[in-house]
């Protein structure tokens, strides 16, 4: 469908104003793990700022839900204690890797940081091979 | 203030842009990784979007000679592939194919107070504070020698470098 691949471009470009704000203004690097991380789990005089960004990320998601729910309908064909678990292996591996898909794959690829790039290589090959086993194969589905 | 304000506003425009392109929809991101079975590739063009975006202001920005409301620029200047990095992406990949949250996505998706969702910002959460538990553990084994090494006390340039 024409309109989902443009959607997923705007949406890209939205993404990208937003990380280019964060460095104008702030000079920092707008990476969702590390303001999530740091507003709520280890906090330190960063955290102001990462809490304003996190409220102004949960009011899009009130303003989504107001307009049509289904735009964060969590329908997935799995358990519900699979979003836990892999909530936890986000949440260690976006610390012990220093990034996501924000900092390392937007921000740090845009600058060309060779970490970032093996980072982002790494955690797309890793989530193929996530689907195939633990989809695909019927590991748990 | 001024940091409150901009700083809210782009959070708002970050979420706008994950939910405008389906990036809050799991089953759209296990579609998206799913290469080896039904592949939609829809979802490549939110990173190809967000990084052509930011390539094309990132040298306008760095010109300047700070930023806006800052004295300095926090860019990451590290060059070395650690373990870590790339453990650290492996876990962090096999949790994205397994729930289709990765982190921005789901904490935006929490929003709608669904448990799936909740369950996973939870999870996040505790993950994260796991990290924060063994990271002196990990430190002593010297897994983290650039974090370890003690440093000359003659050596220029104060600041220990950044991680991105």
């Amino acid at each position: 469908m024409p309109s989902q691949w443009l959607n997923a471009l705007l949406g890209g470009f939205l993404i990208g104003l937003s990380v280019s704000l964060v460095l104008l203004f702030q000079g920092k690097i707008a990476g969702i793990s590390g303001i999530i991380d740091g507003s709520i789990v280890k906090t330190n005089d960063e955290s102001d700022w990462k809490r304003f960004f996190l409220t102004g990320m949960l009011l899009a998601g009130f303003i989504a839900l107001a307009l049509d729910p289904s735009l964060l309908a969590g329908h997935i064909r799995s358990e519900n204690w699979t979003l836990l678990v892999a909530g936890l292996l986000v949440g260690f591996g976006t610390r012990l890797a220093n990034g996501c898909t924000s900092g390392h794959g937007v921000a740090g690829v845009a600058r060309l940081s060779v970490r970032s790039i093996v980072a982002t290589l790494t955690f797309t090959l890793a989530g193929f091979a996530s689907v195939l086993l633990f989809r695909n194969l019927g590991w748990i589905l | 203030m001024k940091i409150a304000a901009i700083s809210f506003f782009s959070g708002l425009i970050f979420s706008a842009g994950l939910i405008l392109s389906g990036m809050t929809l799991p089953e759209r991101v296990i579609g998206f990784l799913d290469v080896f079975g039904d592949w939609d590739p829809t979802l490549a063009f939110v990173l190809i979007g967000a990084v052509a975006f930011h390539m094309a202001t990132y040298p306008l920005i760095t010109k300047r000679k700070t930023p806006i409301l800052s004295n300095e620029w926090s860019i990451p200047k590290k060059s070395k592939i650690t373990t870590n990095l790339v453990l650290g992406s492996l876990l962090f990949g096999m949790g994205w194919g397994l729930g289709g949250y990765c982190p921005g996505p789901g904490f935006t998706a929490a929003a709608s107070l669904s448990i799936r969702p909740l369950l996973f910002v939870g999870g996040l959460l505790g993950g994260m504070k796991l990290y924060h538990l063994t990271e002196k553990v990990r430190a002593d084994k010297g897994q983290e020698p650039e974090k370890n090494q003690p440093r000359h006390p003659f050596l220029k340039g104060g600041r220990p470098p950044l991680e991105a």
